[in-house]
């Protein structure tokens, strides 16, 4: 038994690396869903955007315009959620579930029509790939790094070596707050998901207020889905985003809609994906075989939890899902 | 009445005689996709040889859902398909339903077994193709250790895991195989990030050399090796131009073979098993351009001589479906 192994620096710096596109998705989604519009369609905009990233970057050999593609993709995804659910007062889930449909089939069918590789883009390399930062005195190689003394494994694995977007998402976090709890827009942004018809009495449109919310997580979910093809990986393959999109609700319901503990949850989450790569760490922690298969499902488990009410409450926007009708 | 007889009459001849003229061979591939860069794409290579050799044309269908694999293989053999080649164990049990209902239909599954008169079943010798690549992985590896990453955990891919570490095992007992599943869902076929993980996990861990048999998966196994500097081997397809002197070889499936020989036999295909080896040239490792720097001679001499040993039955490698265990290494 030595339950230090568990924190191993390998184990903490993929948790790093797993958790930004759950936590960029999960602040995308706590916008939205501040502002009283359910997201399911998360997975969606960021599997459109992982394509469009990959697709851009390859052909103009620039990972900027990849990343601009793939925002303006994930924008107009939102505003197509936005039209249905806000303007036309349609059902948000169903308009995100019709998202997540037609990004899944669509991203195959434009990658094998413009490239014919079989539904994925060019391999990415050198400028058209997110590089990692590197610290001076830094360490690149994990075969390197794995033999360095305990501050050097640090620096090198967890401070260096992450690319642009990752220090990006972990700013996002207090940025949100910020706009959230200490700004006017912050207040109206919540106030509308709460109670959209005070908000319209004191005379701001809620309209404006929901699309400007559902525009943030577009722009949000335009980045995670950048960093899984241009920063993670060298490119876009069919269905990458593999569930992450779901994963950042279920982290949204665990973080009771708050951007610090969003940090948490997804930090958890990801942590418990690292962990269950490496059973040999598992074996050394607890003295026996953990099915990993068990740590894949912690997540959902522990977010069901939440919702049963054992630990604390997680209560939703209360006007979340409701189309917002001026007069009645 | 008689002018209805007649008209229904008509078209039943119509429709039959459209039958035996089509006679086109299919093709239905795996839920990978048909440019999986591996097993399915395999598949597709030896249809598009027998098509380019023949000048014939087959028809083909990817799947998209577990759903459609009755209807798919139904609808084939509703429009006079013959032979029809699928390629994927999953294909076992709708085949076995639909095989009686066509009987003068021709039906050729890859990497399962199903018993039906009409049914040819080919299946692979995996466990002796990867126990040649993991005699090279160990002789090309410098710290003793190597990683294997497979895609979803199922006995099929248990059985390169275990051939692959009777290899390594075979050239140097003191080293030590890493072995890592990605999932136990048909997604762990399509997580690329996931296979990226385990293979920075696994080189934390000390491996030098990591064999992926992984499906798309795979892709971000072979990616990452070659980022961190250190050997990969892919698997079914060769895959060493992906990152040419940074995959030490690939283990090659004759896929694309067991489809052109079945397309080629035509409405003469033998029902019966068929197994694949490394005698018959089914399973292999593969050697061109962009690895040949990474191969030495003695390499080649050990793999080459072991081949000699296993076609001959002097070696034999355990197959891990078998009896689903393996002496090598646990899972």
């Amino acid at each position: 038994m030595n339950i230090l192994s568990l924190f191993d620096i390998a184990v903490l710096d993929g948790t790093i690396r797993l958790a930004v596109p759950l936590l960029l998705a999960c602040l995308a989604g706590l916008f939205s869903e501040r502002a009283g519009i359910f997201d399911i369609g998360l997975e969606g905009k960021m599997l459109a955007a992982a394509f469009l990233a990959g697709a851009f970057a390859a052909v103009s050999g620039s990972v900027w315009v990849g990343l601009l593609a793939a925002i303006a993709g994930s924008l107009v995804l939102s505003v197509v959620h936005g039209l249905a659910s806000i303007t036309f007062r349609g059902n948000q889930l169903i308009s995100g579930v019709a998202i997540n449909f037609f990004a899944a089939g669509i991203t195959v069918v434009i990658a094998q029509s413009w490239f014919a590789q079989g539904g994925r883009t060019p391999q990415l390399s050198g400028g058209a790939r997110f590089e990692p930062w590197v610290f001076p005195g830094a360490l690149t190689k994990i075969r390197e790094i794995a033999q360095a003394n305990f501050p050097m494994r640090v620096y090198s694995e967890l401070l260096s070596g992450h690319t642009t977007i990752t220090y990006i998402a972990f700013l996002a976090v207090p940025l949100t707050w910020w706009i959230l709890f200490r700004t006017r827009f912050g207040l109206r942004l919540r106030a509308v998901g709460e109670n959209p018809a005070a908000v319209d009495t004191a005379g701001i449109s809620v309209v404006r207020l929901r699309y400007s919310a559902v525009l943030i997580c577009g722009i949000l979910c335009g980045i995670a889905g950048a960093y899984l093809s241009t920063s993670l990986q060298a490119g876009f393959t069919k269905d990458m985003t593999a569930g992450r999109g779901y994963i950042a609700l279920a982290a949204l319901i665990f973080a009771k809609w708050r951007p610090w503990y969003a940090l948490g949850a997804t930090l958890l989450f990801g942590y418990l994906q690292a962990l269950a790569l490496r059973p040999d760490i598992l074996e050394k922690a607890f003295g026996v075989r953990v099915q990993v298969q068990l740590l894949d499902a912690l997540p959902y488990i522990l977010t069901v939890v939440i919702l049963a009410g054992f630990v604390g409450k997680a209560i939703p926007p209360r006007a979340g899902g409701e189309p917002y009708v001026k007069e009645r | 009445m008689s002018l209805m007889q007649k008209f229904l009459g008509a078209t039943a001849a119509l429709a039959l005689t459209t039958g035996a003229a089509l006679a086109d061979p299919a093709i239905i591939f795996d839920l990978g996709g048909k440019f999986d860069k591996s097993f399915n794409e395999a598949a597709f290579n030896g249809a598009q040889r027998w098509a380019d050799e023949t000048g014939g044309s087959y028809a083909e269908f990817e799947i998209s859902s577990d759903a459609q694999r009755e209807q798919a293989i139904r609808r084939f053999a509703e429009a006079g398909n013959n032979p029809i080649v699928m390629a994927g164990f999953s294909w076992a049990t709708p085949l076995e339903a639909v095989a009686q209902d066509y009987p003068d239909t021709k039906f050729a599954i890859i990497d399962m077994v199903v018993d039906q008169p009409n049914v040819r079943s080919i299946v692979f010798n995996e466990h002796e193709g990867s126990y040649l690549v993991g005699m090279m992985a160990a002789m090309a590896s410098e710290t003793g250790t190597v990683g294997f990453i497979g895609g979803m955990d199922i006995p099929l891919i248990r059985r390169f895991g275990c051939g692959y570490a009777q290899g390594v095992l075979a050239v140097n007992p003191d080293a030590t195989v890493i072995a890592n599943m990605t999932g136990t869902t048909p997604a762990a076929w399509n997580d690329p990030v996931k296979g990226s993980e385990l293979t920075l996990a696994q080189i934390s861990q000390g491996a030098d050399v990591v064999y992926a048999a992984a499906g798309g998966t795979g892709v971000g196994v072979l990616q990452t090796a070659a980022d961190q500097d250190i050997l990969s081997i892919g698997v079914d397809s060769n895959q060493n131009y992906l990152h040419p002197g940074q995959v030490l070889t690939s283990m090659m499936k004759r896929v694309d073979n067991a489809v052109y020989d079945s397309f080629t036999a035509g409405m003469e295909l033998e029902a019966g098993f068929n197994v694949m080896g490394v005698g018959n040239g089914g399973v292999g490792y593969a050697l061109d351009d962009n690895n040949a720097s990474l191969v030495s001679a003695d390499m080649l001499a050990a793999v080459d001589a072991a081949a000699a040993q296993i076609t001959s039955g002097e070696l034999s490698v355990h197959d891990y479906m078998s009896d689903e265990t393996c002496p090598a290494i646990d899972f």
